[in-house]
């Protein structure tokens, strides 16, 4: 039964990632320390260890101890985590990955699975479909993977009878068929005797399909999607200058298609864009493309201000969606459970925002996988929402692209939930949104960079919304602020909104008055706000009772650069404040801590 | 993209998601092949830049070897290099080749309880200072918030539990069972206050991709663990009076992927010249408590 593989990486370097998953103790151990030592890949004298071992302390010897490295785990008889264990078959190397079947560790079974490319999910034959079984299937089918073989296991115990797998697999199929997992084939097997493990078993003659380690081979590698339009989330704009270096490189990581030299790029969400001067590379030829998979990095031919979080794509292929509302299916794993008027926060590709439930659809509970109407959406269920977002994200949907429609959901600086967009939804933002991406994609970036001028100017260019209710000396302390600033040499500059709307909204004010007027008053002023930060100015401007809403449109159309907003008198409108300062008389403790804001927020530097 | 192309960008990854994330962050530099090449691809990632200091524990019985190579590469490649050790420890004799105490908890004292106080910033750190070329005392005390670690998932069974972003509470301590999940290239960045992260881009490497990779991008290597002559070579560095070299005729980086790949060490643990991974509770209970 044994043979060695003397010359084991002389062989392919094809590589795949496989998980083992299904209930608790229907064998998924048996089956990886089967498939170890039935191709030689063990360690010399770790079986005949693990055999003494059992021996002196009279337990039955188990191939699943081979794995079971960790000590808490061998006396808690179950695995722990997903251990990673190297493996060679004549086709390729493998990465076994043997995820746990007990509720508890969940989370481990989703990490383990998820850095599968394809799955075995093991059933005990005596013990039939269980909860687990189910519920791995489903989140199979959400992580994405959709090469799986279903072993059935412990044929040994229920006398290697056909009737027994085929009642498994006629129902096990029909549950997958519910979640549009269509396995690649159903084996009967037996870890604990070594049958269809590595070599077909002399004991079903009625089986005529491959055993385990057969059907593994005959999966075929996923080639990187280099064919879907080009994604890269951008993770950081660097620029280090030790040593004369005075590159500013975007970098991060391709998703998915491929960019060369000279391309266009537009960036999502804002709509910016730019053409790819060069990669760049350390210590190697510098590429001539960045492409799926790839760690890359690249100049711009026209400096424009980009950040972590953006999405790059290339201009002409089609764009990726950006919204604030989104339809999804996510699964929990929190100890809480996932509730309505929460914020969470999404992390997407690069990006983060803050998120809330608007409504919960359905929930699945992923053992029966009935749809119910609930209110909250508990530990390891999974369900379809909709989620409202504090600032628009760049995504794909999930039958379009894979890594960029998926994301994650973190609740008390933990990982709780991950989920798969499934459309994007109208939002109140949506109309200012394209407005600004369309005013972005056509922006003139001048030879100055932002970043530039901020250092030349000393300061960082923002925008300062001084709000409150009528009369509490909001304009006061924009004055004094602005003369303050200006004294210290600061480029900086006051606009109340009255200042605006008699003039450049002159039209809105015609007769008959323009419906809504407020938001595009709003709109405009946020434009002047745009047009003066991009030359590098501290724009500090006056309105009443600023709202929320009114912030998010501030916040979109100056591209999500740094604003502030000081509060002055009693607090009455939802808008998220830097500082709140008291009303009436002016008083220099105000002034004081604005600026103190202003310091701590890195728009000017501490003298 | 080959094997080691995606092993690359994989670990570009993960250091980039890590400095980006992270205001306080550090790179564990054992002067070692495993964390030579991690130190190779920060240089990767941030296109011949170290954007974050590397930290050495000096336990005083390295290898006399180690320190100089350590010290000519910062020099060369320009790093700004952290160095911390437990000076009590050390002058009260507490060490096993002094003959104070046995060799696990010999580790504890040099290695733990030195890098935990490094870390914290409890105890003086000395920086290498480019201009003088000294190792002066730190001005900065801040504790790292994110620890760069090279640890593999082959190397060892508590190790092939790790995750990439693996999270250590208020006094270090790792719990194997209370890890958070990760998955689709999303990982836990978020801490609460006086907690840290290790951030292993690394794991998903094994001992031959590690000499592969040397052997392409021709990383210079401590000389130990190549064959000077004398028919033996390191094959994992520590402190000398608790490592020993093994038998072996390679002088190169190809060599030893010959070797590796003729499956004449397959059978042999690769930490098994390490003393103190066989003593008591061996490397996971050192692990739990703050080893790397």
């Amino acid at each position: 039964m044994e043979k060695k593989i003397e010359n084991r990486d002389e062989l392919s370097q094809e590589k795949m990632n496989i998980v083992i998953v299904g209930h608790v103790d229907h064998g998924k151990s048996t089956v990886v320390g089967r498939l170890l030592a039935d191709t030689g890949s063990l360690p010399e004298g770790k079986l005949e260890k693990i055999k003494a071992d059992c021996e002196r302390n009279a337990k039955p010897f188990e191939y699943a101890f081979l794995i079971d490295a960790l000590k808490d785990e061998q006396s808690q008889g179950i695995t722990i985590d997903s251990a990673r264990v190297f493996f060679q078959s004549q086709q390729r190397r493998y990465i076994l990955i043997d995820a746990p079947g007990h509720i508890e560790f969940l989370k481990n079974m989703v990490t383990g699975a998820s850095r599968a490319e394809a799955a075995v999910l093991v059933i005990d034959a005596a013990e039939g479909i269980r909860e687990n079984s189910r519920r791995h299937g489903y989140l199979l089918s959400l992580l994405g993977i959709t090469k799986v073989v279903v072993a059935v296991n412990k044929m040994d115990l229920v006398g290697w009878r056909q009737e027994v797998f085929g009642a498994i697999e006629r129902e096990y199929r029909a549950f997958l068929e519910q979640v549009r997992l269509r396995p690649a084939g159903f084996i009967p097997i037996s870890g604990r005797e070594g049958d269809n493990i590595a070599a077909r078993s002399g004991q079903m003659g009625w089986y005529q399909g491959p055993p385990l380690l057969a059907a593994l081979d005959a999966f075929h590698k996923e080639p990187p999607p280099v064919a879907l339009p080009f994604r890269m989330p951008v993770q950081d704009v660097y620029k280090f200058t030790q040593m004369g270096d005075n590159r500013r490189i975007i970098a991060g990581t391709v998703a998915q298609g491929q960019i060369h030299p000279g391309d266009e790029v537009v960036f999502y969400p804002s709509g910016k864009r730019t053409r790819i001067k060069q990669m760049e590379v350390f210590s190697a030829p510098r590429p001539q493309a960045a492409q799926a998979g790839m760690a890359s990095g690249f100049t711009m031919g026209e400096e424009i201000y980009v950040q972590r979080g953006e999405m790059a794509t290339k201009a002409g292929e089609p764009r990726p969606k950006v919204a604030a509302r989104l339809r999804v299916s996510l699964f929990w794993l929190g100890k809480e459970p996932m509730v309505m008027k929460k914020d969470y926060l999404v992390k997407l590709g690069t990006a983060r925002s803050k998120a809330r439930i608007e409504e919960i659809h359905r929930v699945l509970d992923a053992s029966t996988l009935e749809g119910e109407i609930r209110d909250r959406i508990d530990r390891h269920a999974a369900a379809e929402v909709t989620l409202v977002l504090d600032k628009p994200l760049a995504f794909d949907l999930s039958h379009q692209g894979r890594e960029t429609a998926r994301f994650v959901v973190v609740d008390n600086y933990e990982i709780t939930g991950g989920g798969i967009v499934l459309e994007d939804l109208p939002d109140r933002g949506g109309w200012v949104r394209e407005s600004v991406i369309a005013r972005n994609y056509r922006w003139e970036p001048s030879l100055i960079g932002p970043e530039t001028r901020a250092e030349q100017y000393n300061q960082h260019a923002a925008l300062v919304l001084i709000t409150g209710r009528q009369h509490t000396g909001k304009k006061r302390l924009a004055k004094a602020l602005e003369q303050r600033l200006f004294s210290t040499g600061k480029i900086v500059y006051y606009l109340g909104i009255g200042s605006v709307v008699h003039g450049l909204d002159a039209d809105l004010k015609a007769h008959p008055p323009v419906a809504n007027a407020r938001a595009e008053h709003i709109r405009r002023l946020a434009e002047i706000a745009h047009i003066l930060m991009d030359a590098g100015v501290i724009l500090i401007v006056t309105a009443v009772e600023l709202t929320r809403e009114d912030l998010e449109v501030f916040r979109t159309v100056v591209n999500f650069e740094k604003t502030e907003v000081i509060w002055v008198g009693e607090e009455s409108t939802d808008i998220p404040m830097d500082l709140v300062v008291p009303g009436g008389e002016f008083q220099e403790e105000s002034l004081q801590e604005s600026m103190g804001l202003l310091q701590e927020h890195g728009i000017i530097f501490k003298p | 993209m080959n094997h080691l192309d995606e092993l690359e960008s994989i670990s570009v990854h993960i250091l980039r998601e890590a400095y980006a994330n992270f205001k306080n962050l550090g790179m564990l530099w054992s002067i070692g092949k495993d964390s030579t090449v991690m130190l190779w691809l920060a240089r990767k990632a941030f296109f011949g830049h170290v954007p974050f200091p590397l930290i050495h524990v000096d336990t005083h019985f390295k290898i006399p070897e180690m320190i100089a190579y350590r010290d000519r590469l910062t020099r060369e490649w320009r790093l700004n290099m952290v160095v911390g050790e437990n000076t009590e420890a050390l002058a009260a004799k507490q060490t096993f080749p002094d003959g104070g105490v046995d060799r696990l908890a010999c580790c504890k004292l040099l290695k733990t309880q030195a890098l935990k106080d490094t870390l914290s910033g409890s105890r003086p750190r000395m920086r290498f200072n480019h201009l003088t070329h000294r190792y002066e005392p730190d001005t900065l005390t801040d504790p790292f918030t994110g620890i760069i670690a090279g640890v593999r998932a082959d190397e060892e069974g508590s190790r092939s539990k790790e995750r990439y972003f693996s999270p250590r509470d208020r006094s270090n301590e790792w719990h194997v069972g209370e890890q958070p999940p990760e998955f689709w290239s999303q990982y836990k960045t978020d801490f609460a206050p006086g907690t840290h992260l290790r951030i292993h881009p690394l794991l998903d490497w094994t001992e031959l991709n590690i000499w592969e990779y040397i052997q392409r991008e021709n990383i210079p290597t401590v000389s130990l663990y190549y064959n000077q002559g004398d028919g033996k070579r390191y094959r994992s560095l520590g402190c000398y009076p608790c490592t020993t070299p093994i038998d072996s005729n390679a002088r190169t980086a190809e060599e030893i992927i010959e070797e590796l790949r003729g499956g004449k060490l397959s059978h042999v643990a690769e930490r098994s010249g390490r003393a103190q991974d066989k003593d008591g509770g061996g490397l996971e209970s050192l692990r739990k408590e703050g080893y790397m």
